[in-house]
């Protein structure tokens, strides 16, 4: 990816930072595995957003301190958590239930790629070599209110990840609704891509060239 | 008198044969039933179906299970954990077959087997390689695939609490598809951390009535070591 020297790429932390600052008090929101399990980290403490982790936990709170681990209470990234005041417990099919009939007004996923069209592909890059895992993610993709992608904006070797049609396996067709990357903030709607925010020092012509989709302005 | 408690891992896995459906409770490792696993390794029967959310960390639990040849085929939502050696090594040979279930599906479909519901539509998948075969139907506007029950011949459970007619908590996220698997299978077998007297459990708190159990076993297994 070849920017401008005055454009600085915004990091993980910040993307989620960017994505959190969007995510209104009274949400009940799933964060995917990995990088968009860090936009909790800057939810505010007095913004009441309520947390699912689709293991059966409902009211996700902060990583416990070291000595304060409960060794049954994992999330779906099978990390150690903790449950918030409020929070509570549901097998399986109930947790999936909530996800699958609509009941999350959010989703954030991480993805590989993110068509014009909304269609997403995060769970396989092909269809050999490694057993196919899916997870929850299509579940996740096909039943929350919401879905909302923080992925970088290229592949590490420039690639666009914002693309016309999803060349990888996909994982729901049509869903995604905004793209959180390092360079932008995307809303995907009838008419394909509409960039609502850009880093500064960002121009659309810019943007356009590291994007195999067409972009406008909203 | 009601009395579901066995003594023994033999009398635990007794009538489990060749072939069976062996539904697995936990994620990860937590809720794993890893003593009643062994048990089955040492009771013998072979040629397996495990349904189970993952596919075994390092060698113990589910991945001794597999190492141990007991599986024909594993139904998994993510046969990847932090440490999946043994699945990776069996799959890459060619020695076990895998059925890849979104995690959701995998629940709903044992949920209905439990329930008496022979099939069901999801939307889950609609459109992607995993709705290869499969029928699709448009209720309201939005498509939906035909999905099937998942029946249990067996299912290994473990559990926080149990009572003798079979009542039982779960602690934490430990609960996860322990009560699904035990109304999906004909053959309920629970690990119980702790054996309570009849009457002791707040019936509030009972995640899994004892209707869906058939043995207990007693087993202080203590904290899960491993995610």
């Amino acid at each position: 990816m070849n920017l401008k020297a005055d454009v600085t790429p915004m990091t993980r932390r910040e993307m989620a930072q960017r994505l959190a600052d969007d995510v209104p008090e009274g949400w009940y929101v799933n964060l995917g595995i990995g990088a968009p399990l860090q936009v909790a980290d800057y939810v505010p403490a007095e913004r009441e957003v309520v947390f699912q982790s689709e293991n059966g936990v409902l009211g996700m709170g902060p990583a416990p301190a070291p000595d304060k681990i409960n060794r049954w209470l994992i999330n779906a990234g099978k990390q150690y958590i903790t449950l918030r005041a409020g929070g509570s417990y549901m097998h399986h099919a109930d947790s999936f239930a909530l996800i699958r009939g609509g009941h999350l007004d959010l989703c954030v996923l991480g993805a590989f790629q993110v068509a014009e069209n909304g269609d997403v592909a995060n769970w396989s890059t092909s269809d050999n070599d490694s057993a196919p895992a899916v997870g929850g993610a299509m579940d996740l993709a096909a039943g929350a209110r919401r879905i909302w992608v923080m992925m970088d904006h290229t592949t590490k070797s420039g690639e666009s990840r914002l693309v016309r049609r999803c060349t990888y396996p996909l994982t729901a067709v049509g869903v995604v609704k905004r793209i959180y990357t390092n360079l932008a903030v995307i809303d995907v709607d009838d008419a394909g891509f509409a960039v609502r925010q850009m880093v500064p020092g960002m121009t659309l012509d810019d943007l356009q060239k590291v994007t195999d989709a067409p972009l406008r302005i909203m | 008198m009601i009395n579901k408690i066995v003594q023994t891992m033999a009398e635990a896995m007794a009538g489990i044969r060749d072939g069976s459906v062996v539904l697995i409770g936990g994620f990860g490792s937590i809720g794993q039933p890893n003593v009643l696993i062994q048990g089955l390794i040492e009771q013998g029967a072979k040629d397996l179906t495990v349904v189970a959310n993952n596919s075994g960390v390092g060698h113990v639990g589910l991945a001794a299970l597999l190492e141990t040849g007991h599986v024909r085929k594993i139904v998994c939502s993510f046969p990847r954990t932090a440490d999946p050696v043994v699945f990776e090594k069996l799959w890459r040979e060619g020695r076990i077959e895998l059925e890849c279930v979104p995690q959701g599906t995998m629940a709903e479909r044992m949920r209905a087997a439990g329930a008496g519901i022979p099939a069901f539509y999801t939307p889950t998948a609609v459109g992607t390689k995993l709705a290869a075969g499969k029928e699709e139907r448009e209720f309201r506007g939005r498509k939906y695939i035909l999905e099937e029950a998942l029946y249990g011949d067996v299912a290994l459970i473990e559990a926080w609490q149990a009572d003798r007619w079979g009542n039982l908590t779960y602690n934490s996220s430990a609960r996860n598809f322990n009560p699904v698997m035990a109304a999906a299978a004909r053959l309920t077998i629970v690990q119980s951390q702790h054996i309570v007297e009849l009457g002791a459990l707040d019936p509030e708190k009972v995640a899994t009535p004892g209707i869906y159990v058939n043995r207990v076993l007693h087993v202080p297994y203590g904290e899960p070591t491993v995610t």
